[in-house]
């Protein structure tokens, strides 16, 4: 259970980090929080040969919440992300997936950058960029950052679209749309452990209350977060005459989850199907205006 | 073959310098060297316990700049200069128990006592950062940490206890 060795690289700015980066070719890690890598290091399933360690890139601390949405630079940890009421106001739904994130000891140091770029289909904030419609900016040596959609950034299971040399510097969580919920829930076996699954959901309503979009990103349901539009399964009704039995079959039907010793297939079908139909209606209910609305089940 | 302290031949070695409970300390390491490690075999200070080395059962939580952190998952190098607390930096200047420790103790929240200095530094913290927490807090608080023997009732009963004790001492006792 010790960590095979590696060069280690402390650069002390985004360029020296870039430049180092590059220079390891293929075999260069970016270790931001390292409570994904150092674990699997210690399995020694990874053992990469080098390691460039973010934590002196100060200028990449950084959580800055506007009007549009929500900028989290790659240093910034996910307990920094959760506190902020800022963050809390234009994007409730990072709060609300934060606090599913393994134990507060483990956010104190892992990052929201670096969960995203560790892409583990299990992992509550890939679902939350994805449903938001969220991007990565991503840098390399000697060119210019680009902006990467959360639809083209999740390739596969532990697979970003990073390529070797590149380095995630911020994700971009967009603002609530005016008349909008949201809300995560899950299941897990323990807290605190990676959902069994888990739903990610945005509702906004038209001026008379009905269900104008509906749209979901299911956890552990597939190799990526799983995004699905319901608004039509919805139909344009308000919350309390929406066919929510319908709506459940409907996630049931377009998700296809793995079994594995935790859950068999068909209980991790059955379960996202019932935390879509919650997580939608609760997500209607703070569009409504409802707050502290709780599920009757 | 191994060289230098039975590091491998070749293996590059940093000069890590941390304060440690109020004391500037340092050795030469690899860069995998485990703050965990550092602490124990390096240093000596066999406080910090392991137990899972992958961040599961909160054994070896230290304070890194007054935050709680995994010590199995941090490399000593990379918080080279920054301060850690131990289980061994928690009482006074004049070895008196800190009010965590003594809740503990008064409370029976432990038997074996491998969960503990995890716990310690972990509640250390929970309550400077809130002083009240009610009984949801604390279990949540203290949810990544794993106990073994007690069944957590006494833990959870000293983690209010303590907060007693350190409101009862006033200032800065916590
Ligand atoms: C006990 C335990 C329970 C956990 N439970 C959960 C859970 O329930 N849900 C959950 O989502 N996570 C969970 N985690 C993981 C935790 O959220 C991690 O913090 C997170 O997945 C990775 O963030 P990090 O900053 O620690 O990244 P690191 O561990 O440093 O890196 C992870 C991967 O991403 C790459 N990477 C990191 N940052 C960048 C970057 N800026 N650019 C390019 N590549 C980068 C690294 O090279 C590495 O491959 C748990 C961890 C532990 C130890
Ligand atoms: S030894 Fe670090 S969490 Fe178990
Ligand atoms: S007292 Fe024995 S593990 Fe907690």
């Amino acid at each position: 259970m010790k960590p095979p060795p590696f060069d280690y690289h402390a650069p002390h700015d985004l360029d020296e980090a870039l430049a180092v980066l590059a220079g390891t070719g293929g075999d260069g890690k970016v270790l931001a929080g390292g409570q994904s890598l150092i674990p699997l290091m210690n399995m020694r399933l990874a053992a990469p040969a080098h390691l460039v360690d973010i934590n002196r890139l100060a200028g990449l601390a950084t959580v800055e919440a506007g009007a549009d949405g929500v900028r989290v630079g790659a240093l910034a940890r996910h307990a920094e992300v959760e506190r902020s009421e800022r963050v809390a106001q234009v994007q409730p739904l990072l709060r609300s997936a934060l606090g599913h994130v393994a134990h507060p000891v483990i956010r104190n140091r892992g990052t929201v950058v670096g969960s995203l770029a560790h892409a583990d289909p299990s992992a509550e904030l890939p679902a939350v960029l994805a449903v938001l419609g969220g991007s990565v900016r991503v840098a390399r040596h000697g060119a210019p950052p680009r902006d990467v959609p959360a639809g083209e950034f999740f390739l596969g299971p532990l697979e970003p679209a990073l390529a070797p040399g590149e380095l995630a510097v911020s994700a971009f969580f967009p603002a609530v749309p005016p008349r909008t919920g949201t809300a995560f829930v899950e299941v897990a076996r323990r807290h605190g452990d990676y959902a069994m699954a888990g739903v990610a959901a945005v509702v906004t309503l038209d001026d008379d209350q009905r269900i104008a979009a509906a749209l979901v990103a299911c956890v552990s349901a597939g190799p990526v977060p799983v995004v699905l539009d319901l608004t039509a399964a919805c139909g344009r009704r308000p919350a309390a005459s929406t066919d929510w039995a319908a709506v459940a079959a409907e996630v049931r039907d377009r998700v296809d989850p793995d079994g594995d010793i935790h859950a068999t297939a068909g209980y991790r079908r059955h379960l996202t199907g019932v935390l879509a139909r919650r997580a939608l209606r609760i997500a209607a209910a703070e569009a409504a205006g409802e707050y502290g609305w709780t599920d009757e089940r | 073959m191994s060289g230098k302290r039975g590091w491998p031949v070749g293996e590059a070695l940093h000069e890590v310098s941390l304060t440690v409970n109020g004391v500037v300390r340092q050795a030469r390491v690899p860069a995998r060297r485990l703050l965990s490690d550092f602490l124990r075999h390096d240093l000596g200070l066999t406080g910090t316990h392991v137990g899972c080395e992958h961040g599961v059962c909160g054994c070896c939580t230290v304070l890194l700049d007054g935050a709680p952190v995994r010590s199995c998952l941090t490399f000593a190098v990379t918080v080279a200069g920054q301060e850690i607390t131990t289980v061994e930096g928690l009482a006074g200047p004049d070895g008196e128990p800190s009010p965590v420790q003594r809740a503990f103790a008064e409370c029976h929240a432990l038997q074996c006592g491998f969960c503990t200095p995890g716990f310690l530094c972990t509640v250390t913290a929970l309550l400077r950062d809130n002083p009240e927490p009610d009984e949801l807090h604390i279990v949540e608080g203290i949810s990544g940490n794993l106990c073994r023997c007690t069944g957590y009732q006494n833990i959870v009963k000293a983690v209010g206890r303590a907060a007693e004790l350190a409101r009862e001492g006033g200032e800065g006792t916590a």
